[in-house]
Formats: C-alpha cells, structure tokens, sequence
C-alpha cells in the first residue's frame, strides 16, 4: 500500500469515531433523544463534501492554467467523491429526519437546496460523458465545475438562513452548538470531520491512481498496434 | 397575579424537559449491549477498510510493474 500517514491516522480516527460515537455522552433533548449522535456521521458527509469537492474545483482551475491530465484527473475523481459524500449526506439526513420530523422529506430550502446541488454535480459527470475528446472534456466541464461549486455556498448556507427551514442552523433554528452540552460531542464531532473527509481523500488517491494506470495500459496497447 | 400565573405555567410546560424524563438508551448501557452495537459497527468499518487497504495495495503492485517496464 502507497503508505501514508495520514492513511494511519484515518483508520484511527474512523474507529474512534465509531467506538466513542456510541460509547461517549450527548446531551438529553426530547425529539432528538439517542438519534442526535448521527452528528458524527450526517454533518461529517457534509463537511467532507465541501472540502472535497473544494479541492476539484481547486484542480480544475490548474488544469486551465496548466493543461496536464493529472490535473483532470483529479478534478474529476474529487467531484465523484464529493457526490458519493453528498448522497450519503443526504441519506443520512433522511433517515435522521424520519425519526425527528416524521417524514424522509419535507419541502424545506436546506433539504431541496442540498438536492438540487448533487444535480448540479450529476449533470457535470453527464457533461463529460458527452464530450469524446479528452482535452476538450477537461477544459469544458472544469469552466462547468467552477459555476457549479460557486452554487453550492447560495444553495446550502445562504438561502436556507433567509427563510424558514426545518433544518438545525438554519432559518431561525439553533444549531448544535448552543446547547451547553454540546461540549462534550465536539471531541469526538471534530475528529469525525478529519476522518471521513480523509477517507474520502484515500478513495479519490486511489481512483486518480487507476486512471493513470489505465491511461498508460491504453497508449502502451496503441503503441503495440501501431 | 398574572405574574406568579405566568411563571406556574412556565415551570409545569418545562417539566417534560427534566433529564431523567428524556428516553435514551439507558436501558442498552446498563446491560452492557452498547457494546454490541459498538462492536458489530466496528466489524463493518474493519470490513470497508480491510478492502480498502486491499485495493491499494494492488495498485501499487500494478504501479510498480508499470514502473519496472
């Protein structure tokens, strides 16, 4: 394995996760009752995805600056995690939401916002299905990647704050974080960010890492023909 | 009058918000089965990361034959 320590320190903070996510004390709050730890495992996708799919709009404005495939590479395969981390995110809310609110959606901003976001994101992979040449699949769908990063910051953490919204931290409600108890999630809260964001990171490596292997094996085999 | 009305009200709505009213999963601690659901979460993360590893490790071995030729 491409060793790594940071590949370490995921596994380790994933178990912790895990162990002390059930092990360790939350607050008791009426609605939420054991159902409030899924904050290590909800908030974190949402998290991730941000950085994430941060980092493959980072890549596809270097591949316009610097044309190189790597860099392609890389934009193409954080987006794909990011949208895997968002429809778990959204999954997660789900689940979360049919026990709290009673019904696995509501027309919310938060909700649809989130949604309409991975949209954008799915059509983005459509985009690059439908362009045949390589070069100009990287170029058209990296412009295409930055106006659909900058409609995630309105989408998720703007419009939901400006109107009413079921969703904790949004229109009017509290966020986690006033409750005075909350302290004692964010030592296992913070620690749950850093490690599903750097699983998410690990399986991007290993896609862009493919992509290279399956890039060679194809210009060796044309190389043969040839 | 209204005032001591007021603050009765207040304190009967807020009883439901006594600690030991709210349910939480006292009941799987106390037996020790937190564990198991502990346990049985941390079998599947063990899984998902065991083929993880896995799959890393084979493209590093490609990589190093790609490497080689």
């Amino acid at each position: 394995m491409k060793a790594s320590w940071w590949k370490i320190l995921c596994i380790a903070l994933l178990f912790y996760t895990v162990i002390m996510g059930f092990l360790g004390p939350v607050p008791r709050l009426p609605i939420l009752n054991e159902g409030i730890r899924n904050l290590y495992f909800h908030v974190p996708m949402w998290f991730g995805m941000m950085m994430i799919l941060g980092i493959s709009v980072v890549y596809s404005i270097r591949y316009l600056r610097d044309p190189r495939l790597a860099h392609d590479d890389i934009a193409v395969q954080s987006a794909h995690t990011g949208i895997l981390f968002g429809a778990l995110g959204l999954v997660t809310g789900m689940i979360w939401a049919r026990f709290t609110w009673g019904a696995w959606w509501v027309n919310d901003p938060k909700l649809n916002g989130a949604a309409i976001a991975m949209l954008i994101y799915c059509a983005y992979l459509v985009l690059r299905n439908s362009l045949e040449d390589e070069g100009q699949r990287a170029r058209i769908s990296a412009i295409y990647n930055i106006f659909a990063f900058s409609t995630l910051v309105p989408l998720l953490f703007i419009l939901p704050r400006l109107t009413d919204s079921l969703h904790p931290g949004n229109g009017g409600n509290p966020g986690f974080n006033v409750y005075d108890q909350a302290k004692f999630m964010r030592p296992v809260f913070y620690p749950a960010v850093i490690g599903w964001t750097l699983l998410g990171v690990w399986l991007t490596q290993l896609h862009v890492r493919l992509r290279k292997l399956q890039r060679v094996a194809e210009e060796k085999s044309e190389a043969v023909a040839s | 009058m209204k005032k001591m009305l007021s603050l009765l009200i207040a304190l009967l709505a807020s009883a439901n918000l006594f600690a030991q009213e709210v349910e939480m999963a006292d009941a799987l601690r106390a037996d020790g089965k937190i564990y198991v659901v502990v346990a049985v979460v941390s079998a599947m993360l063990a899984g998902v990361l065991f083929y993880v590893i896995r799959l890393d490790r084979k493209i590093t071995r490609l990589e190093k034959d790609a490497g080689d030729k």
